[in-house]
């Protein structure tokens, strides 16, 4: 749009300029588009690891049905989120991807390995009748669900406060976020199932959600106390004082609805707490996207044409993807039939 | 088999490992070795489904659309088993994807950077195009048969297709980009010599970007018409009458009759596409040592055991045509000279690229054979009467699938030492931080969890053709049409 002079007849009919940002505030805005993926993984695959999770406390195979029921026809939709963020990532900020995955390379693929036993577990569970075969496809299933967001996890607090596997901040990181999931799966399930599940999923929710805020809490507590590289200045800003007070309220309002049997009102401030924690990884990150090494968005960021065909060409696909999820979550929207994960 | 040909890849190390195989097992490999051996063998078992996703599309969309539109008994049977192995096979694909996504990163951080901007760009158009609407819309068909009218139901079983077979496109730009890398060029980027985009469509539609896509996604479709057709044979053969087998049969060998020569004429032009691009590739394709005239051979035979691991034309028994290579290669000059292997300073292992070549030749001359002689039994109507045709189709069943793997084998181990065509080697690609004990331990339990997958997906099919078969009423009239069955037909897909 600006600078019509640097347009390159080798661009062609594409006439994207080739030496400056569509608008200047582009890399800002993949920043945000990047997080926005994040955001969305979180919460959405969020909820299918607190199905498998809660999977393992259902004592009859009514419960269980249900679960899977609710599980089936969305998991791998949502899981492409985690593929829409890595490799959205790697299309604006080659460097963060390289640098994120290879420094942290046994979690990544614990992490993999995990998402991968807890999708198979449903898928084969129903093929076979045996007792044995239906035991292990379901340890595969929850294991799976509770492996995976912990290790995301602590991937992302080596990511945020380049802390290693075995520290503080990268065990409570993964508690938060296993706990978080535990949040969204049991109001996603209470919001849809018959008043008995949902009052029993309903308690696993009330008491993940103290365990979640207070996870963020502490390891807010420790990166202030730590202190390193001045992030303690990062955190007691109002900005992000701000999204932690939002995220004590919506926490403390969704155990509230969860005790009055008020779901819909529960499922709204449940999800309202990743986005909340999306959020809030912005606004410590940003200027900054890979602290351990100080790179900034705007070193990070490609170059402009590669940018400006990723914007015009992606960023619509991505508003018709989530006419996609609308479509689907309406075609499965209203309570769950408990008819298993068969089909 | 697999992982023992990308171990062999860096042929460094190679016939050590081969020699010394028991004693060395327990020993670490070098990061690299082992990165090249895990992505090699990771995407050997993913494209498996990749390729079965982008094959049974057509035929799920055809089952969908005759099953919903007449009613019939018959075409839902088709459509409910042919959905539940899409479903295993989806299922499959995402989660041996997924590592795949993130193994650019994890083992090749330096490609990641240095071609990031070129590849970055297709696989998230991939992501989002694609996997969305595969994934999404996979969904509203397996369990929203009630929940959704005929018509978007329909819908949804040709969206899936259709994100099946945008997904290869998109990853294909990219495979094909690291063969003939275009519309970029190196800049200097935060101290590191990275390739920056210059021209998208120059990059996205590079030269190998035509040629590679229609052949694999050909490839795909050949090796799910002949794995459809290998387990219709299998149930006709054991229940005759069983009319929706008898149609599944009769679909997979026409489908296999437009497609199997066309992968031959398609290759064959293909082949000299490369000569073109890739000459290093071609001639570790013919083992062509010596630059000067070529000869192509269309058949070689060891003539000595050294000759499966150095195939050369002094220890091989070929039937070949004197300069037809070099008249292949220049177009139409049977002197021309075609550059050699001992022109370069590092080549791919030879043997693998040469023998994955010829094999996967005669599969593809083998299943034109099959497509043919299928083919006259439909016009004549006989062909689920044909027990010597029911045998050889089953005993296809996987040999799409293992020519799909030797192909793509030829495409990858060919263009090495390099990752991105004369522009980044594979060795300087991998991660410096990776230790040799992290490295092995991941290909370790790649190994064995993959192994354990494709042997699940496997007994699944054998599950469901089995509660096909008792779904299928055996005729009750003496002598009847049920036969027992043959243990280790049904497994062998």
């Amino acid at each position: 749009m600006t600078e019509p002079v640097s347009l390159s007849l080798s661009t062609g009919p594409l006439l994207l300029p080739t030496e400056a940002y569509l608008v200047p505030s582009l890399p800002v805005i993949w920043f945000g588009v990047v997080m926005f993926a994040l955001t969305m993984y979180v919460a959405l695959d969020g909820f299918d690891f607190g199905i498998g999770m809660l999977y393992a406390t259902c004592s009859n195979e009514h419960d269980r049905e249900t679960l899977l029921s609710a599980f089936g026809p969305v998991w791998d939709a949502n899981e492409v989120w985690l593929v829409a963020f890595g490799t959205m990532l790697l299309a604006a900020f080659p460097r963060v991807y390289s640098k994120l995955l290879s420094e942290h390379y046994l979690i990544v693929m614990g992490f993999v390995l995990a998402l991968l036993f807890r999708g198979v577990g449903p898928e084969l569970r129903e093929q076979q009748e045996g007792e044995r075969w239906q035991r292990a496809c379901e340890l595969s299933f929850v294991a799976g669900s509770a492996l995976a967001p912990f290790l995301f996890g602590a991937l992302a607090a080596g990511w945020l406060f380049a802390a290693p596997l075995v520290s503080l901040p990268a065990v409570l990181t993964g508690v938060g976020v296993v706990a978080l999931s535990m949040v969204t799966g049991s109001a996603f399930l209470a919001a849809k199932t018959d008043p008995g599940l949902a009052a029993s999923v309903a308690r696993y929710g009330q008491a993940a959600t103290v365990v979640y805020l207070g996870g963020v809490l502490v390891l807010l507590a420790i990166v202030v106390i730590r202190n390193a590289g001045g992030a303690a200045d990062t955190i007691l800003s109002l900005p992000v004082l701000a999204v932690v007070g939002a995220s004590a309220i919506a926490g403390v309002l969704g155990v509230a609805f969860a005790s009055q049997g008020r779901y819909r009102a529960w499922l709204i401030a449940a999800f309202s707490l990743p986005i909340l924690l999306g959020a809030l990884v912005a606004v410590v990150l940003y200027p900054v996207i890979y602290p351990a090494t100080g790179l900034t968005v705007e070193a990070a960021i490609v170059s402009p044409l590669a940018l400006n065909l990723t914007t015009v060409l992606g960023l619509p696909v991505l508003v018709v993807v989530l006419w996609y999820f609308k479509f689907l979550y309406g075609v499965f929207g209203g309570p769950i039939a408990a008819d298993g994960y068969g089909h | 088999m697999a992982l023992t040909l990308m171990v062999s890849s860096s042929s460094d190390i190679a016939v050590g490992l081969a020699g010394t195989a028991g004693a060395s097992a327990l020993a670490l490999l070098d990061p690299e070795l082992a990165s090249r051996a895990q992505f090699g063998w990771t995407i050997s078992v993913h494209i498996l489904f990749a390729a079965l996703s982008i094959g049974l599309a057509p035929f799920i969309i055809y089952f969908t659309w005759r099953s919903v539109r007449t009613g019939s008994e018959a075409y839902e049977r088709l459509q409910s088993f042919w959905l539940k192995v899409f479903a295993v096979g989806f299922v499959m694909g995402t989660v041996t994807g997924i590592p795949m996504s993130f193994q650019f990163g994890t083992n090749f951080p330096r490609f990641s950077e240095v071609a990031g901007e070129l590849i970055g760009g297709p696989l998230a158009f991939e992501a989002k195009m694609a996997f969305f609407l595969e994934a999404v819309f996979l969904g509203v068909l397996l369990f929203g048969r009630e929940r959704v009218t005929d018509r978007k139901y329909i819908l949804s079983s040709v969206l899936v297709g259709v994100g099946a077979w945008l997904s290869g496109f998109w990853i294909l730009v990219v495979n094909a980009w690291m063969q003939t890398p275009r519309g970029y060029e190196m800049v200097t980027k935060n101290g590191m010599a990275v390739a920056k985009l210059t021209d998208p469509i120059a990059a996205f539609f590079n030269p190998r970007m035509g040629w590679m896509y229609v052949h694999m996604i050909n490839a795909a479709v050949i090796s799910v018409a002949l794995f459809v057709g290998g387990v219709a044979a299998y149930i006709v053969w054991r229940r005759r009458e069983s009319t929706a087998w008898r149609t599944a049969l009769r679909l997979a060998v026409m489908l296999l009759l437009i497609t199997a020569p066309l992968q031959a004429v398609h290759g064959d032009a293909y082949a000299r596409h490369v000569e073109d691009t890739q000459p290093q590739k071609f001639a570790a394709m013919e083992g062509h040592y010596e630059t000067g005239q070529a000869d192509l051979h269309l058949i070689a035979v060891p003539k000595e055991p050294e000759a499966l691991t150095d195939p050369r034309a002094e220890n091989l028994y070929t039937v070949s045509v004197p300069g037809v290579a070099s008249f292949l290669a220049s177009g139409g000059d049977f002197d021309a000279e075609v550059t050699g292997l001992n022109a370069y300073e590092e080549n791919p292992p030879v043997a693998l690229v040469f023998w994955s070549f010829r094999l996967m030749v005669g599969l593809g001359f083998l299943f034109i054979g099959l497509a043919l002689w299928g083919g006259r039994l439909v016009y004549k109507g006989r062909v689920a009467e044909s027990d010597r045709f029911l045998k050889s189709m089953m005993v296809s069943t996987p040999l799409g699938f293992a020519a799909l793997l030797t192909g793509w084998y030829v495409t990858e181990i060919g263009r090495q030492p390099w990752v991105i065509q004369d522009v980044l080697k594979t060795s300087d690609a991998v991660s410096s931080m990776l230790s040799s004990v992290e490295a092995t331990a991941t290909l370790v339990a790649f190994v064995v969890i993959y192994l354990g997958l494709v042997s699940a997906s496997l007994y699944v099919l054998k599950w469901l053709i089995e509660d096909e078969l008792q779904h299928i009423p055996a005729r009750e009239a003496p002598g009847g049409t049920e036969r027992g069955s043959i243990p280790g037909v049904a497994d062998d897909d």
